[in-house]
């Protein structure tokens, strides 16, 4: 590819992963030499017509959401979902574990009806989507490889094992045994097993490993004191579209 | 003199979140100047109920990925007074660096990304990559800078990981700190004096504008209030932060899917020029005289301001933060874990100076420590209303002007306030049990 034209689009998000694309300051200025950025609404005035590899951050939650992504996705050759929130739903789709009418009396009230919402969805949902980074927020390495890799026309690395292997391979002490809650058995590696290295729980925010065993997760949690409600609520976080 | 406007500014760009600006003028009238706030709504009230006090402050930082420290701190303090969990002396001190390094950091992204552009009419800081290699060079040195101080002490600047209810999950070494430290008094330092030097030259093409308004922030009787303080109205006091609703009285439009407040006036500003005139006294003397140097004196009425006040307070804060390292590796990091074992079960209500100004949650819990109900006020959707009064008085005196000029003028008033959208979209509703 010849400098290729690339666009960053937000939806429905906290834009933290917006702000972790500016994060990688060191290597920031070395990337731009090789691209055209022609459209980034959070940090430039410009807006364009068409794009090599558009990277789309948040979920499709609002009827506005739906036209605004298809009209990206014909407009780009290469869509990168980023983030939690692109790829599988993530915090934003805990709402769609209650009934949308609860939902919207709890926070809106009388006014539930003025602001239009859906289901939150993936973007995968309405388009096809080419690569994802997954997390919550994105990690901002494995954004830098896969861009980087797209760049050179090589295939980016799918990562579908566990992040209790990335922590073992850290020589970390079990989460489970420090008596601790964790979702290291069930989550998606590929973040270097970033929580439990900074003696926190894995929270699960990269979503569910393909080959779940779901009941066998619960069991595990039950056995470090967790009940079978709990355990399942804890696991929907981050991952509530698995579960609806 | 030109008697019909109409501006219509679809997503501005160069803010955090979804927001349009609409003028309206007919045969002299201004009939419309506001600014529509059209981010999807997000439902974190819902989101909270019946969440167990371990993950309520991972589900708040998603609230907003710029200020998601802010948000962990507040909700930490929120819960931390709703089950009565102490922390120690050490946890607040490094909360009390982690907020400065969140400050230092936003402001820089603020003032030097965002906003700089407009002093120099280009549209967005990636042109200046040429024309100001050596400043931007220098931006992006202290936004790492200020990043690794998140990353340091809380595991990651964006969604922060170490801190929980109680403190700690890990602690930083005294060899990372030291050389934090180090990093700070000497390229940071440098390299702050240095923009500073640059951006001075160039805020001549700030619009004179000025309006009085109340200003209300947060203020302490020994410090620069951004961690603890009590409610301060640049009109009428001091309150305590369990007071806030008497403060905020939200309300709705019609034309924001986040909610609008006010107190003594129509409208107050949130912020950092609400900070430096509230506060202006408590600020290093090494900041008052970078304000000086911008011929910022406090108070100030001009909103414009509020980009240099950010500047101003990142000289503070990084003085601040280079003093409270000091004291801590003076006196020796301690091998603490985090206290978690709640001494009751109620309500918490806690109030920070993020990077836009005051925010609040307020939580009550149940006897299995789960959410029963919850409310935050966000700074963003504090200033809206303010935001508009500003383009009602604005608009008139500069209508003689070309239309660009109006809009381009317009832009950099909205984007002055550094308005974070996505977390203004709540329209939380307070639900208390009593």
């Amino acid at each position: 590819m010849s400098r290729p034209r690339v666009a960053f689009f937000d939806f429905t998000s906290c834009e933290g992963c917006q702000l972790n694309k500016l994060n990688f300051e060191n290597e920031l200025l070395d990337l731009l030499v090789h691209i055209d950025i022609v459209e980034f609404r959070e940090a430039m005035d410009n807006r364009a017509g068409e794009y090599d590899i558009a990277f789309v951050e948040g979920s499709i939650s609002t009827p506005s959401c739906i036209e605004r992504i298809h009209d990206i996705r014909r407009r780009s050759k290469i869509l990168v979902a980023l983030g939690a929130c692109a790829v599988n739903g993530g915090i934003n789709a805990l709402k769609n574990l209650h009934a949308p009418e609860w939902v919207k009396q709890t926070v809106y009230d009388d006014d539930k009806y003025r602001f239009p919402s859906i289901p939150a969805q993936p973007v995968k949902a309405l388009v096809k989507v080419d690569y994802e980074v997954r997390g919550c927020p994105m990690s901002t390495p494995e954004y830098l490889h896969l861009f980087k890799s797209l760049l050179l026309g090589r295939q980016p690395e799918k990562c579908d094992m566990a992040v209790c292997i990335e922590c073992k391979l850290n020589e970390n002490e079990c989460v489970l045994d420090r008596g601790m809650f964790c979702l290291g058995p069930v989550t998606r590696a590929g973040c270097g097993a970033a929580c439990p290295e900074n003696g926190q729980y894995c929270t699960g925010c990269r979503g569910l490993v393909s080959h779940l065993n779901i009941n066998g997760a619960i069991n595990l949690l039950q056995r470090h004191g967790l009940s079978k409600h709990e355990s399942e609520k804890r696991m929907k976080l981050f991952c509530a579209n698995d579960f609806v | 003199m030109r008697k019909d406007l109409n501006i219509n500014v679809h997503h501005l760009t160069r803010v955090e979140g979804h927001g349009n600006i609409v003028v309206n003028m007919t045969r002299g009238v201004l009939e419309k100047a506001q600014l529509e706030i059209v981010e999807p709504p997000r439902y974190f009230e819902a989101l909270l109920k019946g969440r167990n006090f371990h993950e309520v402050a991972i589900i708040t930082s998603r609230i907003c990925g710029i200020c998601s420290l802010g948000h962990q701190m507040t909700s930490l303090k929120a819960t931390e007074a709703a089950l009565g969990l102490e922390i120690s002396e050490q946890t607040e001190v490094l909360r009390k660096i982690l907020i400065d390094g969140a400050t230092f950091q936003s402001n820089i992204l603020h003032a030097l990304f965002l906003a700089t552009p407009d002093f120099l009419g280009v549209g967005s800081v990636f042109p200046l990559v040429e024309s100001h290699k050596e400043v931007v060079l220098a931006a992006l040195r202290l936004k790492r800078l200020a990043n690794d101080i998140g990353e340091v002490i809380s595991g990651r600047a964006v969604h922060p990981i170490r801190c929980v209810p109680g403190g700690f999950t890990m602690l930083p070494t005294e060899k990372e700190l030291e050389t934090l430290r180090d990093r700070l008094a000497d390229a940071g330092r440098r390299d702050m004096t240095f923009v500073l030097e640059v951006v001075s030259e160039l805020t001549n093409t700030i619009p004179d504008f000025k309006r009085e308004t109340e200003y209300i922030s947060l203020h302490h009787e020994n410090e620069y209030a951004l961690y603890n303080g009590q409610i301060c109205s640049s009109d009428t006091g001091l309150y305590p932060v369990e007071k806030y609703l008497d403060v905020t009285n939200e309300f709705i439009v019609p034309h924001a899917s986040s909610k609008h407040t006010r107190h003594n006036r129509s409208s107050y500003l949130v912020g950092a020029l609400a900070r430096f005139n509230n506060n202006f006294a408590l600020l290093r003397p090494e900041a008052k005289k970078a304000a000086e140097k911008f011929g910022l004196g406090a108070p100030c009425f001009n909103p414009y301001m509020n980009t240099i006040a950010q500047l101003v307070e990142v000289v503070h804060c990084i003085e601040e933060s280079i003093d409270r390292l000091e004291y801590l590796i003076e006196r020796g990091i301690k091998n603490e874990r985090p206290n978690q074992d709640p001494a009751h079960y109620g309500r918490g209500i806690a109030s920070t100076e993020v990077p836009r100004g005051i925010l609040f949650h307020d939580y009550t819990y149940n006897r299995q420590g789960s959410i029963e109900s919850a409310n935050c006020i966000i700074p963003t959707g504090q200033n809206l209303a303010n935001i508009d009064d500003d383009m009602k008085k604005l608009v008139p005196e500069i209508i003689g002007e070309s239309e660009e000029s109006i809009t381009r003028k317009l832009e950099m008033l909205v984007r002055a306030y550094d308005p974070c959208i996505s977390c203004s979209v709540h329209m939380l509703k307070v639900n208390f049990i009593k």
